[in-house]
């Protein structure tokens, strides 16, 4: 058992940590507490986001775990995680999670030669940003019950239906879809994967905004949007079966937990030096024993990412999948427990989301509200729940209706 | 970074498995719990053949000078069979605290005697008002001449009723100090507590017991620095415990709601059953690989006090949910004595107060980060 980093690990690290810790002084203050709110709520978040991704991109690192042959340069997993710790800490954007966690995977799996020549290098350069069209009104966690439709005419698809939920759907230049070819089909048969542009004649994008009124996410609806036949991913009626390989089963999780230690010290400095009742807040036994929970969340949290990476390092896809459920159900409950601790310390500045009185820039009160997305989007904690009971524990799995 | 076990480590914990499966079935588990001795002691003297008593004392004193954690393999294996014996309080905290504190003639004569089963040697560190902290060692040790005078009780003292000898912390001018006495001796006396664990937890009486000058062990007031050491690796060893307990509760109700059938189907088909197994799994998956970097700093000489407090805390909070849902998903049978699952729930409330229950353990971090 060994849970040191090679001297080269230690060394690449400290080459993140100069990047991040001088770039991350250029956010402007729109970006605010960064997130996909900071991304994607201003121009200013989102031009700050492209310039963090050429940035990235000029030193390979958008691309750094792709094969060679795709133009990356099959960094070790050890490697990508600590580039995650790294930039989670530090909040940091320019890592598209839809065009560098998503579509590019999509890509190396299932594209063909001149679709990898054409789209992998303007992500790998950090200057192409995607949203997702996955998710519709009524196809949320039963993602392959979708109904869009792609038909093919000729050299051409016409695209008719509605996507929702659509993050960042108002900023990206490009969208991937997932639409069924197959009009008769039903569930994961006959549905396929496509690449287009937003600005497409027919595609409008309404905003859905979030509780707090900040736009990140989008309705997008397809009035016979036309889009080139070469534009479509893989074969024909398989893009379930591409869809799934690439649904963030790889994910350690590692930049959340890492994100969530620097919170950490950001409430413990706040209770340090915050005076309530004659004494510092710190001296209160109900925060002692809130951040002392919160400390084990984290500790136990990011060993868990470390775990992952391992199991990522040895092989071992099957350990994987109950891992990364448990992941993305782990991270999103101990932020939710965070901004919740956090916010009951603060007592009645708690409640402030912003302005001068606003304890640690309003972050908690924004996570309090953002983080009841996060435990719902990317599969929610219940689908995460279903598959660790399936693949981990080998319980029976639901039955669907024909 | 490996973070997997070494060949020979999972050998070991092969062995550990096997030879208790054989030698205590959960039948004769509850019988031990049952007697008033608490312990069998042919199941030790066997055990005591297989090496594993000696495993982590140093080679100097006779031991094999294998890693910590292969001490926590041993308990794990121990812990996922409900096994009781006097492996925490004889091997894990005294030999921990021996080869911490003792002097090497202490260390030459006793360890090899616990090493071999031979010799049973327990801690009495706690008092009536139930503290964990220096402040609550308070029994007085007078000095008489070359002498000392111990006179006063201990309570919760593992397996006193059993034990060959008892380390006492007691308190002299110059503060706390350990005292290796007799447990036969004149003016001790026990007498067992009834506790959920079904444990042998005793209360010691001393009643002027005169110990001699070279059965101090460190030197006067040294006492409560031998053990912090001894319970930095107590600690975590009874946390893999634990978890060997979490981990057989898990597979024990998986197999059940695979089997129990109600409206014609297993329950564990229904996401109820589901949702709260999940939960299960991933309290025991992120305690369990936090444990392993926990033993690996441990191993390495790495500073871990705040991180062994954190383990012991969560550890605390899941062994009692995991167990807690294991029973709820049993249904009643889950509730009865004949049915294994009990020994698990009861055994989670029980090792929640060894060497620090959960608030002792936040206040410990909250001090470690300097709150």
């Amino acid at each position: 058992m060994d849970f040191r980093l090679t001297k080269e690990e230690e060394a690449i690290k400290q080459e993140f940590i100069k990047f991040f810790d001088a770039e991350m002084k250029n956010a402007p203050p729109e970006f605010g507490n960064g997130g996909l709110e900071g991304i994607y709520a201003t121009d200013e978040g989102f031009e700050f986001h492209k310039y963090m991704a050429r940035k990235m991109g000029e030193r390979g690192w958008l691309s750094m775990g792709w094969p060679k042959d795709c133009g990356g340069r099959d960094a070790s997993i050890m490697e990508q995680v600590i580039f995650d710790e790294v930039r989670g800490y530090y909040n940091a954007p320019g890592v598209d999670g839809f065009a560098v966690g998503m579509f590019a995977p999509t890509l190396i799996a299932g594209a063909n030669k001149e679709q990898k020549n054409r789209l992998l290098p303007p992500i790998a350069r950090g200057e192409a940003f995607y949203c997702q069209g996955w998710s519709e009104p009524d196809a949320g966690s039963d993602l392959a019950s979708l109904t869009t439709t792609a038909i093919r005419e000729g050299d051409h698809y016409i695209i008719n239906g509605q996507k929702t939920w659509t993050t960042g759907g108002h900023k990206a230049e490009f969208m991937f879809l997932l639409a069924r070819t197959d009009p008769d089909s039903n569930r994961g048969k006959g549905l396929s994967v496509f690449h287009l542009r937003m600005d497409l004649p027919g595609i409008e994008i309404r905003p859905l905004l979030y509780m707090d009124g900040k736009h990140v996410y989008n309705e997008v609806f397809f009035n016979n949007v036309k889009i080139p036949a070469t534009d479509m991913v893989g074969v024909e009626g398989e893009g379930w079966n591409l869809t799934r390989q690439t649904m963030n089963f790889e994910r350690s999780g590692a930049g959340g937990f890492s994100g969530a230690k620097r919170y950490l010290e950001k409430i413990i400095d706040y209770v340090k030096t915050t005076q309530r009742d004659g004494r510092t807040l710190s001296k209160d036994p109900n925060a002692r024993r809130k951040i002392a929970e919160l400390f084990i969340a984290s500790e136990v949290g990011q060993t868990l990412a470390y775990k992952i990476s391992w199991m990522h390092q040895k092989g071992d896809f099957m350990g994987l999948i109950t891992a990364a459920c448990e992941s993305k159900l782990f991270s999103t409950e101990m932020a939710q427990q965070m901004s919740n601790y956090a916010t009951e310390i603060m007592g009645l500045y708690g409640q402030l989301e912003a302005g001068e009185h606003a304890p640690m820039d309003g972050s908690m009160v924004e996570l309090y509200q953002f983080v009841k997305g996060a435990t719902i989007f990317a599969g929610t904690n219940e689908i995460q729940r279903n598959l660790i009971a399936w693949t981990g524990l080998g319980l029976p799995r639901l039955k669907f209706r024909p | 970074m490996d973070l997997d076990f070494t060949k020979e480590q999972e050998m070991l914990r092969k062995s550990v498995d096997e030879f208790l499966t054989k030698e205590c079935p959960f039948d004769s588990v509850r019988e031990i719990e049952d007697s008033e001795e608490g312990f069998d002691k042919k199941i030790w003297k066997k055990m005591a053949r297989l090496g594993w008593m000696e495993l982590h004392f140093p080679e100097e004193y006779g031991g094999l000078g294998d890693p910590f954690a292969d001490l926590t393999i041993i308990m794990e294996e121990m812990g996922k069979k409900a096994f009781p014996s006097p492996f925490f309080s004889s091997v894990v905290m005294s030999g921990i605290l021996l080869v911490e504190g003792a002097s090497e003639k202490q260390k030459k004569k006793l360890l090899p005697d616990i090493a071999s089963g031979k010799l049973l040697i327990t801690l009495a560190q706690y008092e009536q008002d139930g503290s964990y902290l220096e402040s609550g060692i308070t029994l007085p040790a007078e000095a008489d001449g070359e002498d000392y005078i111990l006179s006063g009780r201990k309570f919760f003292v593992l397996d006193a009723n059993i034990a060959d000898k008892l380390i006492v912390a007691a308190r002299t001018t110059e503060g706390v100090t350990l005292f290796l006495v007799d447990s036969g001796g004149e003016g001790i006396s026990f007498q067992k507590m009834h506790t959920i664990g079904k444990d042998n937890n005793c209360v010691v009486s001393f009643d002027k017991v005169r110990v001699s000058q070279d059965n101090l062990i460190g030197s006067p007031g040294e006492g409560w620095k031998i053990l912090e050491k001894m319970a930095q690796k107590a600690t975590v060893a009874k946390c893999a415990e634990m978890l060997g307990g979490c981990k057989e509760s898990i597979d024990m109700t998986t197999a059940y709601a695979k089997q129990r059938e109600q409206y014609s189907t297993p329950i564990g088909g229904f996401q109820a059953i589901q949702h709260y197994m999940a939960d299960m799994r991933v309290a025991y998956d992120t305690s369990l690989y936090y444990l392993h970097k926990v033993v690996w700093m441990i191993d390495e000489g790495i500073e871990a006090s705040k991180e062994i407090s954190a383990l012991k805390a969560q550890v605390n909070e899941q062994y009692k949910f995991i167990t807690e849902r294991a029973v709820q998903i049993h249904g009643g049978i889950g509730t009865t004595r004949e049915f294994n699952i009990g020994l698990f729930y009861r055994r989670a409330k029980a090792f929640e107060y060894v060497l620090g229950d959960t608030d002792f353990h936040y206040e410990r971090i909250a001090e470690a980060l300097e709150l």
